[in-house]
């Protein structure tokens, strides 16, 4: 049987398992409309407080690192700071978008491009934060490569505190109400790449970066 | 992967006498457990499993709807998506592609539906360098292809002495003695085969019909590489999981890391739609899903269609006494544990695994714990009535069976056997409180003692009770 009839073959037998007529199909298939137009929300645990606060709280939890700052002119000078105290290189490849800031000032100096194998530290924004998880939510784009937030091994976002949300619900939200489409990827991080493979024993830094640090902008 | 599920006994027997093992399994529970125990706290559990399994009975109680929903929304971004009946398909139809792109090396992230398939085989065989690139499954692969005895901590059965030994013979690089130092290696030695592939083969956690997007979730950050380097990538998941909206994900995604290693979130958690768009400087160019078949359909509309909702998450492996005691190889095919003691029969025929529903306490462990409130023992002890439906007991137990059935129904002789039976076993104590070995039946004594029956039944003393 060629490849193509599978598909026909799997829906079919589906179909006759849940005994598939022409007419329930219709009903159906406007009850998924009904599903996918009302977006039910599961039970959800409490946030409470001020959402910078919990996210920082969470994000230390999960390993990062979390420093706030006044305004976004601040912000090089954070992250200049931070690298100076764990000895790392003053050098960086941050995303296109943030080219606006004076790295150069601070004593920092940065490439606005996609991260190949061998940068050591990469900058990157935020789409959003997520307070509930202390998680970090990066989309694909042009101005924003994904590979910046993976390959270095020390990896620095600057996250507006007005950009902090509840939870992934209002992340998917903010997502659908600024891109339309979704992106090609949503990437939630939540600290550094870990792993327990060998003897089940906690390493930070498997294939992503060693160490995640948040600075937090309080005036964007 | 080669079944070798009627080999349970021995294999089970072999582990659980197995020193290093045990130290191993009992590490690893501890960890499970006790971090499953404390992640929960922080959410309403019993109403977030309660809404998980809604959300996943509605997916498949309309399974061919949002399939063909699913199908139309990741065909409008640009992904392309075919189906597989069998794991001889999916190979079929994962070669295809890589010699329509010309793909000399592919990197994959966990699938489980690869080692049903057993796909590595068949792309090394058909001139593609599959590598893997979870720490587990790449030192499993790297020592002779191995097999996962854990879904998501498939080399469990490893200590870091064998790991650095394999490390120092496979990369010719000075052993280490620490495990950082060891990841540090397979990082190294991984990042070159990143930065290299054509393509990425993944699993898919989760896919969401509403925007035909596949959700991912790793640790370590190798399924964001292989997503996002290659310029192709290859989705193999079950048709079963497809979810409806991304209001559901969010909610299993509360269950699932929690579930699984006790953490509140997995370090990355990626939802994928599409291809690369006009301006993006990563990402594949060409996607395509495998929706997979092989046995789960047959499950629709049957006695064992709970075990569909299924998340992998194996909180009923780690929380299973039995699994903790023999370990995951002993299970013999891909799925150890409750779910494996289900899924196997099912999938690869319960004739072929005939004692996995027997591996079992019954004690509901797995039940209590499972996210998505899969009644596992109950599904178990339906397998066991499918065995003696169809003959396939041994005949000396069937004898015994309809033996101890003749005699329930004839209650004078039933009485009279069991004055006999507790006298002989009374006398087969020889005085003492336990029966060492058992005459009748050595096997059964063969790894316990017996308590010994005092002498008379409880007929005998309910009727010497009455009269007095």
């Amino acid at each position: 049987m060629a490849i193509q009839d599978s598909r026909a073959d799997i829906l079919g037998r589906i179909r006759r398992r849940l005994g598939r007529t022409a007419e329930n199909a219709a009903a159906g298939r406007t009850a998924l409309n009904a599903v996918l137009a009302r977006r039910a929300q599961g039970p959800r645990p409490a946030v409470e407080g001020d959402l910078v606060a919990r996210f920082c709280a969470r994000a230390e939890a999960l390993a990062s690192t979390a420093e706030e700052v006044a305004s976004m002119d601040e912000a090089p000078a954070a992250v200049v700071r931070y690298l100076a105290a764990h000895d790392l290189p003053r050098q960086a490849v941050a995303w296109p978008q943030l080219a606006g800031l004076d790295w150069a000032a601070a004593g920092l100096r940065t490439e606005g491009r996609p991260a190949n194998g061998d940068d050591l530290v990469g900058i990157t924004g935020v789409f959003c934060a997520v307070a509930e998880t202390g998680s970090l939510v990066v989309l694909s784009g042009a101005g924003t490569p994904a590979a910046n937030s993976l390959l270095p091994e020390t990896h620095v976002a600057l996250v507006p505190a007005a950009r902090i949300v509840r939870g992934m619900e209002e992340a998917f939200d903010l997502v659908r109400a600024e891109c339309g489409e979704p992106p090609r990827a949503v990437n939630f991080i939540s600290g550094p790449s870990r792993t327990g493979d060998i003897e089940q024993t906690l390493v930070l830094g498997a294939h992503g970066p060693y160490r995640v640090h948040i600075v937090v902008v309080r005036q964007p | 992967m080669e079944i070798r599920s009627m080999h349970f006994k021995a294999r089970a027997s072999a582990a659980a006498v197995d020193r290093a093992l045990q130290a191993k399994l009992t590490t690893a529970k501890a960890l499970f457990v006790e971090g499953r125990r404390r992640a929960v706290a922080d959410i309403d559990l019993e109403a977030t499993r309660e809404a998980s399994k809604g959300i996943r009975d509605a997916g498949i109680a309309d399974l061919d709807l949002w399939l063909e929903r699913f199908e139309a929304e990741a065909t409008r971004r640009g992904g392309r998506v075919l189906w597989a009946r069998d794991g001889a398909e999916i190979c079929r139809l994962v070669i295809d592609i890589a010699r329509r792109h010309g793909v000399k090396k592919a990197i994959k992230s966990k699938s489980m539906l690869s080692e049903e398939a057993g796909l590595n085989a068949a792309l090394e065989a058909a001139g593609v360098q599959p590598v893997e690139t979870d720490l587990g499954e790449y030192i499993l692969q790297i020592n002779g292809n191995e097999t996962p005895s854990h879904i998501i901590a498939p080399a469990i059965h490893k200590t870091r002495e064998e790991v650095a030994a394999l490390f120092e013979r496979v990369h010719r690089r000075p052993r280490k003695r620490e495990i950082g130092e060891m990841t540090r290696e397979a990082r190294e030695v991984l990042r070159a085969h990143f930065l290299s592939a054509d393509m990425g083969i993944s699993g898919g956690n989760f896919l969401v019909a509403e925007t035909g997007s596949v959700a991912l979730v790793t640790n370590e950050g190798n399924g964001r590489m292989v997503t996002t380097l290659p310029r192709v990538h290859v989705v193999i998941t079950g048709v079963e999981k497809v979810i409806p909206t991304l209001e559901d994900l969010a909610t299993l995604m509360r269950i699932l890391p929690r579930s699984a290693t006790g953490q509140t979130i997995s370090n990355y958690f990626s939802l994928l739609t599409g291809v690369r768009r006009p301006g993006d400087t990563d990402g594949p160019e060409h996607l395509y899903f495998i929706l997979v078949d092989n046995g789960r359909v047959d499950l629709l509309g049957g006695g064992f269609q709970d075990m569909l909702r299924c998340i992998r998450c194996a909180a009923c492996m780690n929380h299973c006494p039995v699994y903790q005691t023999v370990g995951g190889h002993a299970y013999g095919w891909v799925y150890p544990g409750p779910m494996g003691a289900v899924l196997t029969p099912l999938f690869v025929g319960i004739e072929n695994a005939i004692d996995l529903p027997h591996a079992a306490t019954l004690c509901n462990q797995c039940g209590a714990v499972c996210p998505v409130k899969i009644p596992l023992p109950d599904l178990m002890r339906k397998l066991r009535e499918a065995q003696v439906e169809r003959g396939l007991r041994p005949r000396r137990e069937r004898l015994a069976l309809a033996a101890w059935s003749w005699l329930a129904r004839h209650p004078a002789l039933y009485g009279l056997a069991a004055r006999i039976g507790a006298r002989y076993l009374k006398w087969q104590a020889g005085g003492g409180e336990r029966i060492r070995v058992m005459g009748m039946a050595p096997a059964w004594t063969a790894g316990r003692d017996f308590p010994a029956p005092e002498g008379r039944t409880f007929r005998e003393q309910y009727a010497a009770g009455r009269r007095a």
